[in-house]
C-alpha cells in the first residue's frame, strides 16, 4: 500500500454538502478514491453525491467503516471537527481549511496526545491542497493529471508549488507515489520529518521532493533528520529567496521572524546536511531526474 | 494585525495588567488638556505608530510642565518619525499618548511567543529590561528566563512566580508580577495574540509594577472571533494597497520592482518571484489570490497591481486546484481589456484547455508561457521592452 492512501481506504468528506467540498469530492470520486460517507450536522439521513451522510463521524465511521476523512468546513469550526474525527478513531485526517486560529490548531496538536501513540490520528493540514497517491486515491484538491504513477514521492507547505514539481516531473517521465500537502500554517497537524519517515519505510518510494519556505524550524528539522535516518535522497527547494524579513507572504507561516528562518539560511542547511537542493523552481524536475540516476 | 501602545495597555489592563494612567491627544492642546485631567507633574508624551525603538527616534518626550508637554506634542504630532523599523520616509506621527511618568528602579523584559519549534506559548522574561530582546541575547543570554505553557491547563501561578523570584524580585513585588505576568498570558490566549512584548516591565520603589510599554500582535486567522481587536485596526499604518486587497481578500505586498504579479497560493508567488529575480527583473508585489479566484477576484487583483505606478508588465502565474483555468481567464480576459502594459499569462492544472482557449478567443495582445522558466523570462523581456508609463 501507498502511504496515507490508496484505493482501497475508505474516506469521509466532513462537511461534504457544501459547495467547494461537494466540487471536489466529485472530483476525488472520479479519480478513484473510496468515498463512503459525508459528516454535515443536521443532514443525517440524506444522500448528497450517492453516499449517506451523517450527523456525527461516530456514526459515519460505524456505519461505513472509514479510515480516513477529509475536513471542507470554515476556520470557526476546524479544530472542533479535527478533535471529533479523532475521537472517532481515524486514523488519517486531511484538512484543507485555510484561516485556522493557531491557537486552535495548538490545542488540537495537545488534544490528539490523549491517545496512545500507535493509535493516534495523523492530522495532515491544515491549510493544505491534500494527499494524492498517483493512479490509486486523491484525498484534497489537487488537479489529478499533473502526476503520473512513479517512484517519486512529495511533501510541501505549498500546495500549487507542489503541483509544479509534479508538472514538470511528469514532463520529464518521472512519476509520483504519493504527494503530501502538509500546509501553510506556522502550527501543522503533521511535519515533514513524518511524512519523511513513511517515505523513507515505503517500498515504493525511491527518492523525494521536499518544498518548503520561509518562516519556521521544519525544514532545518527535517534536514537533519534525513542526514540521521534517511538512505533514500531527498530533493528539498525552499521558496522566499526574495521575501523580505517580518512581513507574511501569504501562508500564516511563511514570515521570516526568527534566524534561521530565510529561505538562503534553509537552502544551505539543506546543502550541508547532503540533501540535492534545487537552484530554483525551475530546476525541480531536473534535480529529481539527476538524484534518481545517481541511485542506479 | 498590530496595534498602537495606547491601544495594547487597554486591553491589557481589561486583563488586571498594571499600567500607567493615560489618555490619547490628537492636538498640542488636547495633550496639555488631558495632562491636566490626569493631573501630577511629571508625564511621558509618546507618537503613537506601529514600530518599536520610538525613544530612539526621539517619539517619546519627558515632560515636567503643561507647557513642555504642549510643545512636546506639537513636536511630535503630523510629523513622520524615522525609527529603525519605519523605512527612512519614517512613518507620520496622527496621535500621541499622554501618560503620568514616574520613577522605576528596575526595567524587566517580559515576552510571550506562540512558538513554532515547541508549538505551544512560550514564556521570555530578563531582568535587563529596556534592551532589544535580540541584543539581550546577544550581551546577557544567562539572564533569559523562560517557560512553556500547556495548552491543557494554560500558564500556572507557580510558572509565573518561577520567573519572578529568578528576577530578583522581593515577594510584595512578585505578587504584584503574577498579577502582571498571568494577566498578560490570559490577554494572549484570550484575544489570540501571536505576540505580546512589554518591555519594560518596570519596579516602582513602593513595589509596585507597571507595563511602562506594551506591544501586542494578533493572529489574523483568528480575528473574526475579536471584533474588538479587529477595530482597532489602523489604516494609516499599512500601505494602502495592502489594506485595499485585505477587503477583497487577496494577499498583497508591496514591493520595489516593476513586474506585477498575479499568483495563486503563495508557495508558487514566492518561487515565481525568485525566477523572476533569476531572470534579471525586480517583482513589484507579491500577490497570492488565494482559492477559489472568481472573475471578479482576479479583476481586482489587476486593479491592485496597476494602482502601483512603478509597473511596467504583468505576470499572472495561475497552476489551478481550487481554482479553475477557465475562470482565471475570464477575469484576465475582463481585466486585460484597456490594459496599456504587457501581460504575460501562464495556466496549468484544472480546467486548462478551456481556459487556454478564452484568452485565444479574447483577440487581446496576451504572451502566453508554457511554464515557469518561460513565464520569468517573458515578463522581464516585455518589462525591459515596456515604454515608461505615462
Amino acid at each position: 500500500m501507498s502511504i496515507l492512501i490508496d484505493q482501497s481506504t475508505a474516506v469521509l468528506v466532513q462537511g461534504i454538502t457544501g459547495d467547494k467540498a461537494s466540487f471536489h469530492t466529485r472530483l476525488m470520486m472520479a479519480y478513484g478514491t473510496r468515498v463512503v460517507g459525508g459528516v454535515t450536522p443536521g443532514k443525517g439521513g440524506q444522500r448528497h453525491l450517492d453516499v449517506p451522510v451523517f450527523d456525527t463521524v461516530k456514526d459515519a465511521v460505524r456505519a461505513t467503516g472509514a479510515q480516513a476523512s477529509l475536513v471542507f468546513v470554515p476556520p470557526s469550526y476546524a479544530g472542533d471537527a479535527l478533535m471529533e474525527a479523532a475521537d472517532a478513531g481515524l486514523r488519517l485526517v486531511c484538512i484543507i481549511t485555510d484561516g485556522m486560529p493557531a491557537q486552535d490548531m495548538m490545542r488540537v496538536k495537545r488534544y490528539l496526545l490523549r491517545y496512545p501513540e500507535k493509535e493516534r490520528t495523523m492530522v495532515v493540514g491544515p491549510n493544505c491542497a491534500g494527499i494524492i497517491s498517483a493512479g490509486k486515491a486523491m484525498l484534497g484538491i489537487m488537479p489529478g493529471n499533473i502526476y503520473r504513477r512513479g517512484n517519486v514521492g512529495i511533501v510541501s507547505r505549498s500546495g500549487t508549488l507542489s503541483y509544479e514539481a509534479a508538472a514538470q516531473m511528469q514532463a520529464l517521465g518521472i512519476g509520483v507515489s504519493t504527494s503530501v500537502g502538509i500546509g501553510g500554517d506556522p502550527i501543522n497537524g503533521s511535519s515533514f520529518v513524518d511524512h519523511l519517515a513513511l517515505f523513507e519505510a515505503d517500498p515504493e518510494t525511491a527518492a523525494v521532493v521536499m518544498i518548503g519556505e520561509i518562516g519556521g524550524p521544519q525544514e532545518a528539522d527535517a534536514a537533519a533528520w534525513i542526514r540521521e535516518n534517511m538512505r533514500k535522497p531527498v530533493v528539498g527547494y525552499v521558496a522566499g529567496l526574495t521575501a523580505p524579513k517580518g512581513r507574511r507572504m501569504g501562508h500564516a507561516g511563511a514570515i521570516i521572524s526568527a534566524q534561521g528562518d530565510t529561505a538562503t539560511e534553509k537552502s544551505q542547511i539543506m546543502r550541508e546536511y547532503g540533501l540535492h537542493v534545487a537552484s530554483s523552481a525551475a530546476d525541480l524536475g531536473n534535480t529529481v531526474a539527476k538524484a534518481l540516476s545517481a541511485i542506479r | 494585525m498590530e496595534i498602537h501602545e495606547f491601544q495594547a495597555k487597554e486591553l491589557l489592563a481589561g486583563f488586571g495588567v498594571p499600567v500607567p494612567r493615560g489618555i490619547v491627544a490628537y492636538s498640542p492642546d488636547q495633550a496639555i488638556f488631558v495632562a491636566t485631567e490626569l493631573g501630577g507633574s511629571f508625564w511621558a508624551v509618546k507618537a503613537q505608530l506601529h514600530s518599536g525603538a520610538r525613544g530612539k527616534a526621539g517619539g517619546i518626550k519627558l515632560c515636567r510642565s503643561h507647557h513642555e508637554v504642549g510643545l512636546a506634542a506639537r513636536e511630535l504630532l503630523g510629523k513622520p518619525l524615522v525609527t529603525n523599523q519605519t523605512g527612512p520616509q519614517g512613518k507620520i506621527v496622527q496621535r500621541v499618548y499622554v501618560e503620568v511618568a514616574e520613577a522605576f528602579e528596575r526595567e524587566i523584559y517580559l515576552g510571550f511567543v506562540l512558538d513554532r519549534k515547541i508549538q505551544r506559548i512560550r514564556v521570555i522574561a530578563s531582568a535587563n529590561g529596556g534592551m532589544d530582546i535580540e541584543e539581550i541575547a546577544q550581551r546577557n543570554p544567562e539572564s533569559i528566563l523562560q517557560t512553556q505553557v500547556e495548552p491543557a491547563v494554560g500558564m500556572q501561578p507557580f510558572q509565573a512566580r518561577e520567573l519572578a523570584f529568578g528576577l530578583g524580585l522581593n515577594i510584595k513585588q512578585v505578587s504584584r508580577a503574577v498579577t502582571a505576568i498571568l494577566g498578560s498570558y490570559r490577554a494572549f490566549r484570550d484575544l489570540d495574540a501571536t505576540m505580546i512584548e512589554i518591555n519594560p516591565l518596570v519596579v516602582t520603589p513602593d513595589d509596585r509594577v507597571l507595563a511602562l510599554d506594551a506591544k501586542m500582535t494578533f493572529d489574523d486567522n483568528a480575528l473574526f472571533r475579536h471584533p474588538n481587536v479587529s477595530e482597532m485596526r489602523d489604516p494609516m499604518q499599512e500601505d494602502p494597497r495592502e489594506a485595499q486587497a485585505n477587503q477583497h481578500e487577496l494577499n498583497y505586498i508591496g514591493l520595489d520592482g516593476d513586474i506585477g504579479c498575479i499568483i495563486n497560493g503563495a508557495g508558487l508567488a514566492m518561487a515565481t518571484m525568485d525566477m523572476i529575480k533569476y531572470a534579471g527583473g525586480e517583482p513589484a508585489n507579491f500577490l497570492d489570490v488565494g482559492g477559489g479566484a472568481s472573475p471578479e477576484r482576479v479583476a481586482e487583483a489587476f486593479r491592485l497591481v496597476l494602482s502601483d505606478g512603478n509597473v511596467k508588465a504583468i505576470l499572472v502565474n495561475i497552476f489551478a486546484g481550487i481554482n479553475r483555468c477557465d475562470w482565471v481567464a475570464q477575469g484576465v480576459v475582463q481585466a486585460a481589456a484597456g490594459l496599456k502594459v504587457p501581460l504575460v499569462v501562464r495556466l496549468a492544472g484544472t480546467n486548462v484547455e478551456a481556459g487556454q482557449k478564452i484568452i485565444g478567443e479574447s483577440g487581446l495582445p496576451i504572451i502566453s508561457a508554457t511554464d515557469l522558466a518561460d513565464a520569468a523570462h517573458k515578463v522581464v523581456a516585455a518589462a525591459r521592452g515596456a515604454v515608461a508609463r505615462p
